[in-house]
């Protein structure tokens, strides 16, 4: 099956049938990510997606098993919360919107605030993204529906919508002096909603799931939302970074453009463009390590910024 | 054009084709444009939809409506320590700021709890630490909104909205009033005062009534008139002053009423000035007719 599709293929390069290439070559629908599954098992071709949707859930069951068992481990929601009555945590995009707003908060949203700051500083901006934010469920699920269904097309708006927005909303703040954004925040609004009770955001979420699915693949968190800019800020000298190591053994089969939900961060490190090494540094990636898992050549992994090295 | 770009490529597509600084710009405008409409978007909705409906009133300490929806960062830790429940996270479409907390007195009132745990847990200072003493919130302030149904209004003596109420006497009195429709009995009407109200909602949530209670707790700007400023209250100068301001006034007698205390203008049937050749008219068949006219 093989020899026929990759046919004048460099043998060792063999583009695989079902990958984004393979299949676009034989003119059917591709599933980014098989050929993984055929030679790492489908455990290993999921490893970091499972361990991602472990720690979003695992968090928000914090949340919920207060006020669904009793058990208050941890209160509030991710805009401020109180775990074990000891420790604050606030979101520093908060903080700044409200600093904006004109007013100075308390010691606990300060302290709480610079705890989530360092904490992303120091390890990954965007891993909130993916490894936190609830939106991110909903945002993979129509990215995945959508290369199931096949869906092509859309029209994204330009990616640095997202700086833009992000000061405009502060901005916005300072001239209404109001925490404006948090009236229609989704990424909030959906966690506070899981956890309070939703009322109409509902409608908010499902515009969400729908304008990526039909409007504008990966349009949420890859193009407009404010909160994700703010936190690719914060990543930019974090620690842990995603590196294309065994570059050398990549069959440009395009499974990781596929599912990577910020595709064009991958080139420079992947092929060497406008930079040597091969550590992915741009800030917008999540380092949600779906490109690791996809990969049937092994050439990604999770590392640090300080390792250059290639293999 | 494309044929022209064709001829001589790199000449003509340096001069057609703008600068890339220039559809950098252009290009920026246009992003920054989209973004722009969708914060003011956001802004407008925010600043018309944050009037308050009047049902839903604030935790104790919450600082000005205004301060208040710059501060709160909607996390809730307010509502979890109310130990009554009573605080709820306004939802999308509730009216409220969403993912802000409120109150409605009708359904669950605040308890005025000693240790005022809602703001002890606020850490965003949109509930201000410097409320110590429950007794000195101003969450709303109640009016007794509905005069005709209210049973104490009717004669009654209900009393329940005074008897609730955790600073009786204070926040609220009973105020004897004669009761001009039988004209031989005392009506004891539920009056509130400002100073000492805090809005908690007691009385209103044990209005006996059966739907709508007649007596509400308001948000305080919508419950009170501004003072008239330019108006001197003679009693209140002269407490401060320890003296009337405009001296000893001649006390002229009222005719008829020479017998009755200065200022004391109530009439029983049978007193006052009286009308030689008046007869109380008779109601036909009325034997209970106090003869009291309007
Ligand atoms: S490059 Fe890899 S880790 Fe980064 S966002 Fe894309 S798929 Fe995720
Ligand atoms: S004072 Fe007590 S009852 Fe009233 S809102 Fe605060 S916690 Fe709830
Ligand atoms: S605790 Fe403070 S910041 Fe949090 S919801 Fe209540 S009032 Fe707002
Ligand atoms: S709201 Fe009602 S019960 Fe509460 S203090 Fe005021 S008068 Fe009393
Ligand atoms: S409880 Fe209601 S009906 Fe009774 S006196 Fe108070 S306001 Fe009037």
């Amino acid at each position: 099956m093989n020899a026929q599709t990759a046919a004048g293929a460099k043998p060792e390069r063999k583009v695989p049938p079902t990958s984004v290439r393979g299949a676009a070559m034989r003119g059917v629908a591709a599933r980014p990510g098989h050929e993984a599954i055929e030679t790492k098992g489908w455990l290993r071709a999921h490893k970091w997606l499972l361990l991602r949707r472990v720690s979003q859930l695992g968090i928000l069951a914090l949340f919920l098993v207060g006020p669904w068992f009793g058990w208050w481990i941890v209160k509030g929601n991710l805009s401020s919360s109180l775990t074990l009555g000891v420790l604050p945590l606030t979101d520093p995009f908060l903080v700044s919107q409200q600093l904006a707003a004109g007013q100075w908060p308390y010691r606990e949203a300060l302290i709480g605030g610079g705890i989530v700051l360092a904490f992303y500083l120091l390890v990954g901006g965007r891993l909130f993204c993916s490894w936190v934010c609830p939106v991110n469920l909903v945002t993979d699920a129509a990215a995945w529906l959508r290369r199931r269904l096949g869906l092509k097309g859309g029209k994204a708006p330009a990616g640095n919508t997202r700086h833009w927005l992000l000061g405009f909303v502060l901005v916005i703040a300072a001239v209404t002096g109001s925490l404006a954004w948090e009236w229609v925040n989704p990424v909030s609004m959906l966690h506070r909603g899981l956890i309070f009770g939703f009322g109409l955001a509902w409608g908010i979420v499902g515009g969400i799931f729908f304008y990526d699915l039909l409007i504008a693949p990966r349009g949420w968190c890859g193009h407009l939302c404010p909160q994700g800019a703010f936190y690719a800020l914060l990543g930019r000298a974090s620690l842990v970074k995603v590196s294309a190591a065994k570059r050398s053994a990549c069959n440009d089969c395009m499974d990781c453009f596929a599912v990577c939900p910020e595709p064009q961060v991958i080139r420079p490190a992947l092929k060497g463009v406008g930079q040597d090494h091969p550590l992915i540094l741009d800030a917008d990636c999540t380092t949600c390590g779906r490109c690791v898992d996809v990969c049937g050549k092994d050439v990604f992994r999770i590392t640090t910024r300080f390792n250059r090295s290639e293999s | 054009m494309t044929m022209n770009d064709k001829v001589k490529p790199t000449a003509r597509a340096a001069a057609s084709a703008p600068s890339p600084r220039r559809r950098f710009l252009k290009d920026a405008a246009g992003v920054a444009g989209g973004a722009g409409l969708l914060a003011l978007g956001a802004g407008m909705y925010a600043k018309q939809a944050s009037a308050l409906p009047a049902t839903a009133i604030r935790p104790p300490g919450a600082l000005a409506e205004d301060d208040f929806l710059a501060a709160c960062v909607r996390c809730g830790l307010c509502v979890r320590d109310c130990p009554y429940d009573t605080l709820k996270l306004a939802k999308l479409g509730d009216g409220v700021a969403t993912g802000t907390p409120y109150f409605e007195a009708r359904a669950i009132p605040c308890e005025m709890c000693e240790d005022i745990p809602c703001v002890v847990a606020c850490p965003s200072g949109a509930l201000d630490r410097g409320l110590t003493d429950i007794g000195k919130a101003k969450m709303g302030l109640a009016v007794l909104i509905d005069q005709e149904n209210c049973l104490n209004f009717l004669g009654l003596r209900c009393d329940v909205c005074y008897r609730v109420c955790p600073v009786i006497d204070k926040a609220i009195t009973l105020e004897r009033m004669h009761n001009p429709r039988s004209d031989r009995h005392a009506m004891l009407l539920p009056t509130v005062h400002s100073e000492h109200c805090t809005g908690c909602g007691k009385c209103e949530k044990s209005c006996v009534l059966p739907g709508e209670s007649a007596i509400k707790v308001l948000p305080i700007k919508l419950a009170q008139g501004s003072k008239a400023e330019h108006y001197l209250r003679g009693w209140e100068e002269k407490d401060a002053a320890g003296e009337s301001l405009i001296g000893d006034q001649v006390e002229l007698p009222v005719r008829g009423l020479e017998d009755k205390a200065y200022g004391d203008t109530r009439v029983a049937p049978g007193e006052g000035p009286q009308v030689p050749d008046y007869k109380p008219a008779q109601l036909p068949g009325g034997g209970l007719d106090s003869g009291w006219k309007p």
